[in-house]
């Protein structure tokens, strides 16, 4: 189990598939689609792992302004891995 | 109203205040120099900002800046450096922002570069031409009122003679700009939703993913640009041209000698009339094919190689034969003051034209 | 409810709906910026720039006292859809309009966004002059080096070295000139009073970046002089290289010649 203290909301349709996120996350839990994409075409960012802190890191370096980060009021454990 | 006895530079500063002028910007060339000078005098106490700007692109730059905050802006130069404010000209009346522009030119070779313009784009700047400093003050307000009214820059032509001689006038007037300017900016739409965009390249914002379409912003000011070309007033000074055999057109200082000339003409018997325009655009086409009605011959006395006798051709569309008794007067400075510009020289050259007219 | 759902092949947390039990700490859309997407290149940096700083004016509480003056490049995409009073400039000239937007409404804030093409290429001696004359706007420079709008050729602000659509083998000096260092440049002026360089290639710059634009605009409202934020921004398009290169080589390539720090006014 690993604890939790944010997670993000991504608004799968406005992103260009740029994957600045994915370097700028520092726990790492985001990860871009490899074949599924949004309607204009491109990959897009998922949340893979629990760990997020609500840094913001992504939400600030997205161009095209796709996430909405939130703290949880008491860090969470997630149930991962799921079968 | 008192009369004084002022310089044309003065006179127009003063009548640039007393209309309302609160932005000045400008650099030193002559024969306009005098004009920011006294601008930099007249502006301070007058609650106005006047600048030296480092170059003329900056000078027009500073102007448009306080242009749209709703002031009464202005700025100017002569011939060279209204080339260089060509670009921001012909944008401005593109973003339909208000503008004097004061060319104190350097003899009348301007014409073209003040009626078509250098600048790019389907745009049009009236330009109102003074012959007397009593004249150029009567213009200044006129000038900013079309300026508001039409959204648009609008020129005044004057040169070295009308900077730099004395008349006397009366104190001009102070004027209030009657013109509501509800896209002028400052600052106050931001965050309601609908912030105002001042700009040549569109008049919305964005909505939706649609970002500015140039074809219907371009569209829509060229239809404001038609409505202006309609709807100023073109102005026109005629004189003993109703048994003329011979109409002599000029403008500018050269319209005023040519208005003396044509009057002591007349008073020997002389059947010779004058066309002096003073919108150079819109140009007085109707008055000057009014005035050529029954004239044998229609001539052009201007200080450059013919500029506007396209003009009177376009206005008389060969209902009168047209000849150019002009020609380029320079003096050794270049500045305009030329020995050709001399009421006994003007007179020789319309008696020859008169004669020749009259015996063919 | 499940808190995970399968994309592709794949069990992910679901990212779709807001929490009950958390605090929104960062929105989408800065409020100021228009509903609507811009159709800026994936990657682009200049997105990032504008967010900071309208969200700085935000801050500021200055939203219904600001005019923006905008140049011509990429970032016009935003001069229409900003909910903040825009004036647009041709190329190079937004300082000598904000200048006389600034002397008619000294109260506002009044601010330039031009690319490095705009400012430093043709513009040169615009903002030179402003920042000589002490005048008290803020201008902003996006820069990455290239004129992204027009195809990614090399400007007066490419460094050695760097790819660019006419420098494909990178910058070099002795066929292509030196870049100027406008940041510097300006920084050596008697009348600049507050000079930094950002970026903003990673979440840390973003940061520091917006300090900095807090710093600027706060000079501007003391009256103190001239004030001038350069902010490095990706641009993969006409650096023609992948995005996810482009934070790296905006640090190892263009950070190493405009280097990042507050260059004049750091005492505040």
């Amino acid at each position: 189990m690993t604890l939790t203290r944010g997670t993000v909301v991504i608004d799968r349709e406005a992103c260009k598939g740029c994957d600045l996120c994915i370097d700028a996350c520092p726990p790492r839990v985001l990860e871009m689609t490899t074949t599924v994409v949004n309607t204009t075409g491109h990959r897009f960012p998922l949340l893979i792992a629990p760990g997020c802190t609500g840094c913001k890191a992504c939400s600030q370096i997205c161009p095209d302004f796709c996430f909405q980060v939130y703290k949880f009021d008491e860090p969470k454990e997630m149930p991962w891995p799921v079968d | 109203m008192a009369r004084r006895l002022m310089e044309g530079s003065e006179a127009i500063a003063e009548a640039m205040v007393a209309a309302g002028c609160r932005f000045f910007a400008g650099y030193p060339m002559t024969p306009f120099t005098e004009i920011l000078e006294r601008m930099a005098e007249f502006l301070p106490p007058a609650d106005g900002v006047c600048m030296n700007a480092e170059s003329e692109l900056e000078a027009i730059g500073m102007a448009w800046g306080a242009a749209a905050t709703g002031a009464r802006a202005a700025t100017g130069s002569t011939g060279q450096g209204l080339a260089l404010m060509q670009e921001s000209i012909s944008e401005m009346c593109t973003a339909r922002i208000p503008l004097v522009v004061i060319n104190m030119g350097r003899g009348q070779g301007d014409y073209f570069q003040a009626t078509r313009g250098g600048g790019h784009g389907d745009y049009r700047t009236p330009v109102l031409a003074p012959s007397t400093v009593a004249e150029a003050v009567e213009l200044v307000p006129l000038a900013f009122e079309l300026a508001d009214t039409w959204r648009n820059p609008v020129l005044i032509y004057g040169d070295y003679y009308l900077g730099h001689t004395s008349q006397a006038v009366e104190t001009p007037e102070m004027v209030e700009g009657a013109v509501a300017k509800p896209w002028a900016l400052d600052g106050t739409s931001g965050g309601s939703g609908h912030a105002k965009l001042l700009s040549s390249l569109g008049e919305a914002k964005q909505r939706d993913g649609v970002g500015y379409d140039l074809a219907e912003h371009l569209e829509r000011a060229g239809v404001a640009t038609l409505e202006m070309a309609a709807g100023v007033e073109p102005r026109c000074d005629v004189g003993h041209c109703d048994d003329a055999d011979l109409v002599v057109v000029a403008f500018g200082t050269i319209g005023r000698f040519v208005r003396w000339v044509v009057k002591e003409l007349r008073s020997e018997g002389h059947r010779v009339g004058y066309v002096r325009p003073i919108t150079l655009f819109p140009f007085p086409a109707d008055a000057v094919r009014q005035a050529a009605v029954g004239a044998r011959s229609v001539a052009v006395y201007e200080n450059n190689l013919g500029q506007m006798i396209d003009d009177v051709r376009l206005s008389l569309l060969g209902s009168c034969p047209v000849e150019f008794i002009g020609g380029l007067s320079m003096d050794s400075s270049g500045f305009g003051v030329g020995p050709e510009i001399d009421a006994p020289k003007i007179r020789a050259r319309i008696l020859a034209e008169l004669e020749r007219v009259e015996t063919t | 409810m499940s808190e995970t759902e399968l994309v592709g092949q794949r069990v992910v947390l679901r990212t779709d709906r807001r929490p009950d039990d958390a605090t929104l700490v960062d929105d989408f859309t800065p409020d100021l910026v228009d509903v609507g997407a811009h159709h800026l290149c994936p990657g682009c940096g200049e997105p990032i720039a504008i967010r900071s700083a309208v969200e700085c004016i935000a801050d500021l509480g200055a939203v219904e006292r600001t005019i923006s003056v905008f140049g011509i490049g990429c970032y016009t995409a935003f001069s229409n859809n900003l909910d903040l009073e825009v004036l647009q400039a041709l190329h190079g000239r937004a300082p000598s309009l904000a200048t006389g937007v600034k002397r008619m409404r000294p109260d506002a804030l009044v601010l330039t966004v031009q690319g490095d093409g705009d400012m430093v290429n043709e513009g040169l001696q615009e903002v030179l002059h402003a920042a000589a004359r002490g005048e008290n706007i803020t201008c902003i420079l996006l820069n990455n080096g290239v004129f992204g709008e027009t195809g990614g050729h090399i400007t007066a602000t490419t460094v050695l070295g760097q790819r660019t659509k006419n420098t494909l083998d990178g910058r070099d000096a002795e066929r292509d000139g030196y870049p100027i260092l406008i940041g510097d440049l300006i920084a050596s002026m008697g009348g600049a009073a507050y000079v930094a360089r950002g970026a903003v290639n990673d979440a840390g710059n973003v940061a520091r970046t917006r300090r900095m634009l807090a710093a600027a605009f706060d000079t501007q409202e003391r009256g103190e002089g001239f004030s001038f934020v350069e902010i490095l921004t990706m641009c993969p398009t006409g650096w023609f290289i992948e995005t996810q290169e482009a934070p790296d080589y905006l640090a190892d390539v263009i950070a190493g010649t405009h280097q990042i720090g507050v260059l004049k006014g750091g005492d505040r």
